[in-house]
């Protein structure tokens, strides 16, 4: 009984090819592979994932609960036609994206979370998957929102989407906005890099660890102050308060 | 008048702060009170260029003494754009130096991420002249993008030694636990790979994203005190040893050669003859590189190199730690950041600190004799100073 309520719950995927994995050098000389990953590495991508549910800045909360969710959502066949790319440094994990496909001619492009910053990692995972759907796909648009301020610069602005207000996007049921093959290709100089084939030793050294990532972001250093901070613009209260603790730890 | 030393300094990381910048003010100047073992002083000055605008917030001079405590003495803030920091110290030094007071606080704070690039773009742009430039559209990248492309005409500068620059401050940050970027970036990675132009894309060409410093939040501050507080706090003895500023065109295309930045070598001429000393006494120097180009053009102007010849010096490694005249140590505003009333203090803070022998990994052997240039508008207020170690 219990085998035959799987089924029915169990998404079944339709055969969608894969995504032919590419390695670019970053600003810093170091270079980063990305591939697509299968169910079976999915519980390690969730542990690396975890930690960021907790850092309240730039909605990274926001952004990793919902990978999160969408992982796992993947790894238990709960959801339709999802496929997921990674982008790794010497297998250090550097950045999740993802999507899935509504129909052959339609993709739905649901997150981009960058564990490293400051390189253009997010930027470049993102181009990967608009590659796989409009290039390897071969779909004719993809809809985007973005859930930060940083994704609206990236993608809304970059990239220069086209409205499609009348379509309600699967995050949050927000306007979409969409990314035509036509955009595409005018931004295929400016913002879509990459080669290929991946030499060897390089796409095995991605495959043999999904490796945490070294730097990832963290959580405003004093939670308090980033809070008062909108309401408050004295602070008179706080420095006496740090100023207070450090002259009786000084003491003591 | 009287000698005037820096006794205490204070920094505070510069980033992205999430707490008010009168606190982000008073966070350094914490850090300045404690390292010179005061806890009161004569006078504040606080040096920012756009509290009003961006952060809904005047009188910071007011608001810094309350928050520390140190009120009755006297407050003020200074404003004269990306000068505002040298400035401050410049009327901290005549405060002190004219007899009227003894210590001084020098504190520089901005808080310039409270609103989005766009608008930290059009806040700085307002320093340019309002009615030949400004309504014109005119940025700090358009106008560094025009000085560079003459630059590259008159002198052979590349977009190598652009990158240079850049790769160069940016890896000295590394070093700096202070700055605001602490990303390693390689030449390969920001000029020479395939992906090297999406990685480093065009602001306004020839200027590249790597060749513009950050928009940053940050504050650092310095103790100004005479020679008998000096002596009396135990402190290294760093002198203020030559302090200069000048002045040029607001409109730059009025300037009858716009390589040319007169101000800054007039302002270094002047130090260099109050302090006594050439260029060539100097071991470490702060430049104003906002913009790579102007690391290069200011190396000259100051008197390291010929003019023209600032970019061979760079190819050579002169200008690296370690080199013949170490430029940037710190970062730069490049790599450090540039929060932009803050900066010219956190100069001074850098060349204290290297002077002190306190800069660890990014130490400058033997340092005794340090320089900082703050560079005001697109060169049209410049302020630079000369420091000496004297025990």
């Amino acid at each position: 009984m219990a085998v035959d309520l799987e089924k029915l719950l169990r998404t079944v995927d339709h055969p969608y090819p894969p995504y032919p994995p590419k390695y670019m050098t970053l600003a810093s000389g170091e270079t980063l592979v990305i591939r697509q990953v299968t169910r079976d590495e999915v519980p390690t991508l969730l542990q690396h994932v975890a930690p960021l549910v907790f850092v309240e800045r730039d909605y990274y909360d926001l952004v990793a609960a919902r990978v999160y969710a969408e992982l796992l959502g993947w790894y238990h066949h709960r959801v339709q036609d999802e496929y997921v790319l990674v982008a790794q440094i010497d297998g250090e994990l550097a950045a999740i994206v993802n999507g899935r496909s509504v129909n052959p001619k339609l993709g739905m492009s649901l997150h981009t979370l960058a564990m490293r910053r400051g390189l253009r990692i997010g930027a470049h995972a993102f181009a990967a998957k608009m590659e796989y759907h409009i290039d390897t796909l071969g779909q004719d648009e993809v809809l985007i929102v973005a859930e930060s301020p940083i994704g609206f610069r990236r993608w809304m602005i970059e990239y220069k989407l086209e409205k499609r207000f009348d379509i309600a996007h699967e995050l949050g049921g927000v306007p979409s906005y969409a990314l035509t093959r036509e955009l595409f290709d005018r931004a295929r100089d400016s913002l879509v890099v990459g080669r290929r084939p991946v030499p060897e030793d390089l796409l095995a050294k991605a495959h043999e660890a999904i490796l945490p990532p070294k730097d990832p972001p963290t959580p405003p250093a004093d939670l308090l102050a980033a809070t008062r901070a909108k309401y408050d613009t004295t602070g008179s209260a706080l420095i006496l308060q740090r100023w207070a603790q450090e002259r009786s730890a000084g003491d003591a | 008048m009287r000698d005037v030393y820096i006794i205490g300094i204070g920094i505070t990381t510069f980033t992205r702060l999430e707490y008010p910048l009168s606190e982000i003010a008073a966070y350094a100047s914490m850090g300045a009170l404690k390292d010179a073992g005061v806890d009161k002083v004569d006078y504040v000055l606080v040096a920012n260029m756009g509290s009003a605008r961006i952060n809904s917030q005047s009188a910071l001079g007011s608001a810094l003494v309350d928050s520390l405590s140190l009120t009755p003495a006297g407050a003020a803030r200074i404003e004269n754009g990306p000068a505002s920091g040298a400035s401050a110290i410049k009327d901290g030094f005549m405060a002190v130096a004219s007899g009227m007071h003894d210590t001084v606080l020098v504190a520089g704070a901005e808080r310039m991420r409270e609103v989005n690039n766009l608008e930290a773009t059009d806040f700085v742009a307002t320093l340019t002249h309002p009615m030949a430039e400004y309504i014109y559209g005119v940025t700090l990248p358009g106008h560094a993008a025009m000085f560079t492309r003459l630059y590259m005409a008159k002198y052979g500068v590349t977009e190598r030694h652009l990158a240079m620059v850049a790769v160069k401050n940016q890896n000295n940050a590394l070093l700096n636990p202070n700055a605001h970027l602490h990303q390693e970036i390689s030449l390969a990675g920001i000029l020479d790979s395939p992906e090297a132009f999406t990685n480093n894309p065009w602001v306004a060409e020839p200027i590249r994203f790597f060749d513009c410093c950050p928009v940053s939040d940050g504050g650092a501050a310095l103790i100004l005190a005479s020679k008998e507080v000096a002596q009396a706090s135990g402190r290294p003895m760093i002198r203020i040893s030559g302090i200069g500023q000048a002045t040029d065109t607001l409109a730059v295309h009025e300037r009858d050669e716009p390589t040319d930045l007169m101000a800054v070598r007039l302002a270094a001429q002047q130090a260099y003859d109050m302090a006594g000393i050439k260029p060539k006494d100097v071991d470490v120097a702060e430049l104003h590189d906002a913009f790579t180009i102007l690391e290069i053009a200011e190396s000259e102007e100051v008197g390291f190199f010929e003019k023209g010849k600032g970019h061979i010096a760079l190819e050579k490694g002169e200008t690296a730690i370690g080199g013949r005249i170490p430029i940037n140590p710190s970062g730069g505003l490049k790599g450090k950041g540039h929060p932009v009333g803050a900066t010219g203090v956190a100069q001074v803070h850098e060349i204290v600190t290297q002077l002190r022998g306190d800069a660890g990994e990014r130490q400058v052997k033997k340092a005794r004799t340090g320089l900082a240039c703050n560079f005001g508008g697109f060169g049209n207020n410049v302020i630079v100073s000369t420091y000496v170690r004297e025990a």
